[in-house]
């Protein structure tokens, strides 16, 4: 165990009651308020949590019953997590930028009676459905700004719940530990609730053994501990959060950092300079896409020295962090030159200059992306899990990286594939159940306990997995040949210009996408040409952008061709969408992950258009605001047709062009 | 709850007011109330010396007739600088910030009443300036938390877009703690969720710091929604006077302003 790394704890209160006794000075929480890292030792932590759980005793939280917490990450919440996990309930942390109406569906399933919410605009949310939610009893609100005038007796401050437990402390000071003591590692810790991108989201139940059995993993795995720093910026009902911000912190003992807004993340992440750090692919490809919209306005001198230097950190910026043979030394001086000049104040700027190890999961990373980070020295790696899995089963060990698979199985977890190609994993991290619904827990295992995954993927012959898409959108094209969507919207995505792709095929004979522009990059893309627009639907309709995205579409199709087994993939026509698709409106889970049929059904008239070789077509959207709100967006959106080129690998320019 | 009078009292009062600049007739014979922690707004078509009422009451204008009672006191002429020491604090129609600096030095500048330590001392950076300014930094950030404006505090205000630099110049003017606060069309150019944003800015002022505030404003929907009572001035004279229904029912309002058929 790394650095005399508690051991015999086996539940998450245990954890941090041990950190209290061992480290109990050292640092476990900063968050940035009022401008200042404000920081918690090991023991401030251990005592807030002890008196916010005596304050929810006496509120009337039991053993075994579930809490909701929700909010943006502040050190308050994940301390409501922990109080609640010490008196035996179970925190279910919900995605703090859901509508009312999502929440009231998870907040009913889970027969929530106790939320801590984080303020005003949570609070609002819960009052908005409590007529529906007749279990809903007690509220607690962190942040006391804007509350002075709801007088509802069911409203409590959190500071005034922490009150109520430090009296009970003082009259019953065994009281925690005894409650501490009740608790073990088969107890559930955790319900995080599935993204719902098929059927309704179910909450899996995760124990302690479990998450801890997965985050003592992936401490070892790669060599974490105290002094490591996380920036804890992800919702914390994903569980990639839980177990890197919370489970391995738990485990390892290393310290959390709150930004100070979700606005502020990237200074924030510069001031802390964490050496641990994980992200979905978005994450990195915005931070990217921002560094090269503004190198776009650097200095020619600067802008010279900046692409140069990337061509080389690109030939073997990767093989020198590898330590693999075979770099020429004019290369690895070149390199050093990089980094003083270009590589070291680059990830300065992203706040990646002492990142030890970086992971991302959650989507396929486009290799471009990937290669870059690598490139200038960042670690990064692929890992791949889901929430049932608690994020944990393989991951890409230090050294052997390669750009398109996910690593060999992480210690201790057996994977197999099914005879589709289905991925079956068995371990100790793995969830109880889906709560309340044995029904689908039944269905998730094997009869030997395997999970099914739902993701189709292959070993090499290195041993390292490989994912191409979900198994169920796995289609065909009417001539039989495969089609993968996600692997063409990735394709997509993968330039910047682009932010979201849809690709239908399955039972066409062609394929066609819908296109997002991304507003950022095309915007900026548009000032500098002295494109005036009005707005994102203005912008998504210009001609000047049809080209631009055209581009990006024959790029894709000959790489596709260059490919046999995805030749036929290629795309004939595409649209780019009238309006961002939105989580608000359905269009995205809330970890952005496009729902191919939902869009579909929505708008079919667009797919209609597409498939019968249209130019252009009208189209009615309903949209949804932030506040609830709804309106339409109107547009006639332009189809485009797109080269192709034959399957055999050749030279573009004697390939003949259809029609433009 | 900051400062004088209680709740419901008369906070200031504008007495008969008549300003003409040459042969213009900015105001005539205007007078109304403010009462100590309401919202008041004043509307009116273009050029019906809304504008020119605010810079009456911050002392910007001396009206030729007329006085102006604030906290009790009654005053003929007052110069904005004293109007401000004595807790009136504005924003303006377009927007008056120093553009080359960032939003932090921005605020800052709201709290330079406030400040007590000398040229010389400020130049050196020691003693009494040192403990000063880290005061104000506190209170400047309690005010930059409260308007949710963390993510730009080192922005060059010049490079912000227009909606966040109305909330910038909001900031300012709190940073001055004001009893009253003066705004003339916070929400000039915004869009719905801008607007949306600002409204509630504006009440939670209004509601956490206790503060005062006179605001004009076009967007009608605004204006019924927040604010209590309703000035309408038309040609520099007041037409109105009464709570968003009241006003709403007018029939002089309802053809000098709200249009007939608009």
């Amino acid at each position: 165990m790394h650095a005399g790394a508690p051991s015999e704890a086996d539940t998450f209160p245990k954890l941090l009651l041990e950190h209290a006794r061992l480290r109990g000075a050292a640092t476990a929480m900063r968050e940035k308020d009022l401008g200042i890292w404000q920081a918690w030792s090991w023991s401030e932590v251990a005592e807030n949590v002890r008196d916010l759980a005596g304050g929810l005793s006496a509120l009337g939280l039991r053993r075994g019953e579930n809490l909701a917490i929700i909010g943006d990450n502040r050190p308050q919440l994940y301390w409501a997590m922990s109080a609640a996990q010490a008196l035996g309930a179970v925190p279910v942390p919900l995605y703090q930028d859901a509508v009312a109406d999502e929440m009231a569906y998870i907040l009913d399933d889970a027969d929530i009676r106790y939320a801590v919410v984080e303020d005003q605009e949570q609070v609002d949310k819960l009052l908005e459905i409590k007529h529906r939610l007749h279990k809903l009893e007690t509220i607690i609100y962190e942040e006391a700004r804007g509350m002075r005038n709801y007088a509802q007796p069911f409203l409590h401050r959190y500071a005034e719940v922490q009150r109520l437990g430090r009296k009970l402390h003082e009259d019953h000071p065994a009281f925690l530990q005894r409650e501490v003591d009740q608790g073990a590692g088969q107890d559930v810790a955790i319900m995080l609730y599935t993204s719902g991108t098929t059927g309704k989201p179910k909450g899996v139940c995760h124990t302690h053994a479990a998450l801890i059995t997965a985050a003592r993993g992936g401490c070892e795995f790669d060599r974490l501990g105290p002094g490591d720093e996380v920036l804890s910026y992800l919702p914390m009902a994903w569980v990639g959060d839980n177990l890197f911000s919370y489970a391995q912190a738990m485990v390892g003992g290393f310290t959390i950092n709150c930004p100070e807004s979700g606005d502020t993340v990237m200074t924030d992440m510069r001031e802390i300079g964490p050496t641990y750090y994980f992200a979905p692919p978005r994450v990195y490809e915005n931070l990217l896409t921002q560094v090269m919209i503004r190198m776009e306005d650097a200095s020619r001198v600067k802008r010279a020295l900046f692409h140069y230097f990337l061509r080389v950190a690109r030939r073997c910026g990767a093989e020198i962090l590898d330590r693999a043979p075979g770099v020429s030394v004019i290369d690895r001086l070149l390199y050093r030159v990089g980094r003083l000049l270009v590589y070291g104040p680059l990830r300065n700027v992203l706040g990646m200059s002492r990142i030890r190890v970086a992971y991302t999961a959650g989507a396929a990373i486009g290799p471009d992306l990937f290669r870059f980070y690598r490139a200038i020295g960042v670690n990064l790696k692929q890992l791949y899990g889901s929430t049932e899995t608690c994020a944990y089963v393989c991951l890409q060990p230090d050294g052997k990286i390669k750009l398109d698979s996910v690593g060999p199985p992480a210690p201790g977890v057996e994977v197999q594939l099914a005879a589709d190609g289905e991925v079956l994993v068995r371990s100790r991290a793995m969830l109880k159940e889906y709560y309340k619904r044995p029904d689908a827990t039944a269905e998730v295992f094997d009869d030997q306990g395997y999970f099914r995954t739902g993701d189709a993927g292959f070993f090499d012959q290195d041993g390292h997995l490989k994912i191409i898409d979900r198994a169920k959108d796995v289609g065909r094209l009417s001539n039989g040949a495969i089609f993968a969507p996600n692997y063409i919207e990735n394709k997509l995505k993968f330039f910047p210009q682009i932010k979201e792709a849809v690709a239908f095929g399955h039972g066409r004979d062609e394929v066609c996408a819908f296109v997002n522009i991304d507003l950022g990059a095309v915007g900026n893309w548009a000032e500098r040409r002295g494109l005036a627009y009005a707005g994102y639907t203005d912008l998504a309709g210009k001609p000047e952008v049809y080209d631009l995205i055209q581009e990006c579409v024959e790029k894709v199709n000959a790489e596709l061709a260059a490919d046999p087994m995805v030749a036929d993939s290629q795309v004939h026509r595409f649209l780019v969408l009238h309006k961002e698709l939105d989580p608000d409106d359905d269009e995205l889970t809330r970890t952005r992950k496009v729902r191919r049929n939902f869009i579909a059904e929505k708008y079919a008239p667009l797919v209609e258009a597409l498939y019968a070789g249209k130019r252009s077509c009208h189209i009615e959207t309903e949209v949804k605001f932030e506040d609830g709100r709804r309106g339409k967006i109107a547009a006639d959106v332009q189809i485009r047709q797109v080269q192709t080129f034959p399957s055999a690998p050749t030279t573009p320019a004697v390939t003949q062009r259809k029609a433009a | 709850m900051s400062a004088q009078p209680p709740a419901g009292e008369a906070l200031l009062a504008v007495d008969d007011i008549s300003l003409s600049f040459g042969g213009v007739r900015a105001l005539a014979d205007v007078s109304f109330d403010v009462r100590q922690g309401e919202i008041r707004a004043i509307i009116g078509p273009n050029g019906a010396g809304k504008s020119s009422m605010l810079n009456v009451i911050n002392g910007v204008y001396h009206p030729q007739q007329g006085t102006v009672r604030f906290r009790g006191e009654t005053r003929r002429r007052v110069d904005p600088h004293r109007a401000a020491a004595n807790g009136i604090a504005r924003t303006f129609q377009n927007i008056a910030l120093f553009k080359g600096m960032s939003v932090l030095d921005n605020i800052m500048t709201g709290r330079n009443l406030k400040m007590r330590a000398t040229l010389f001392e400020q130049a050196i950076y020691v003693g009494r300036n040192r403990r000063e300014e880290l005061a104000h930094r506190a209170k400047v950030e309690e005010i930059i938390d409260f308007l949710q404006i963390e993510h730009i505090r080192k922005t060059p205000v010049g490079r912000l877009p227009y909606g966040l630099q109305k909330r910038v110049e909001l900031a300012r003017a709190l940073a001055a703690e004001p009893t009253l606060l003066l705004l003339d069309e916070p929400m000039a150019g915004m869009n719905v969720e801008e607007k949306q944003d600002m409204c509630r800015f504006v009440l939670d002022v209004n509601e956490e710091f206790g503060t005062t505030i006179v605001l004009i404003e076009h967007d009608m929907g605004v204006v019924m929604d927040i604010s209590e009572r309703i000035v309408v001035l038309d040609y520099g004279r007041k037409i109105a006077d009464g709570s968003p229904e009241e006003v709403r029912a007018n029939p002089a309002v309802i053809d000098a302003y709200l249009g007939v058929a608009h």
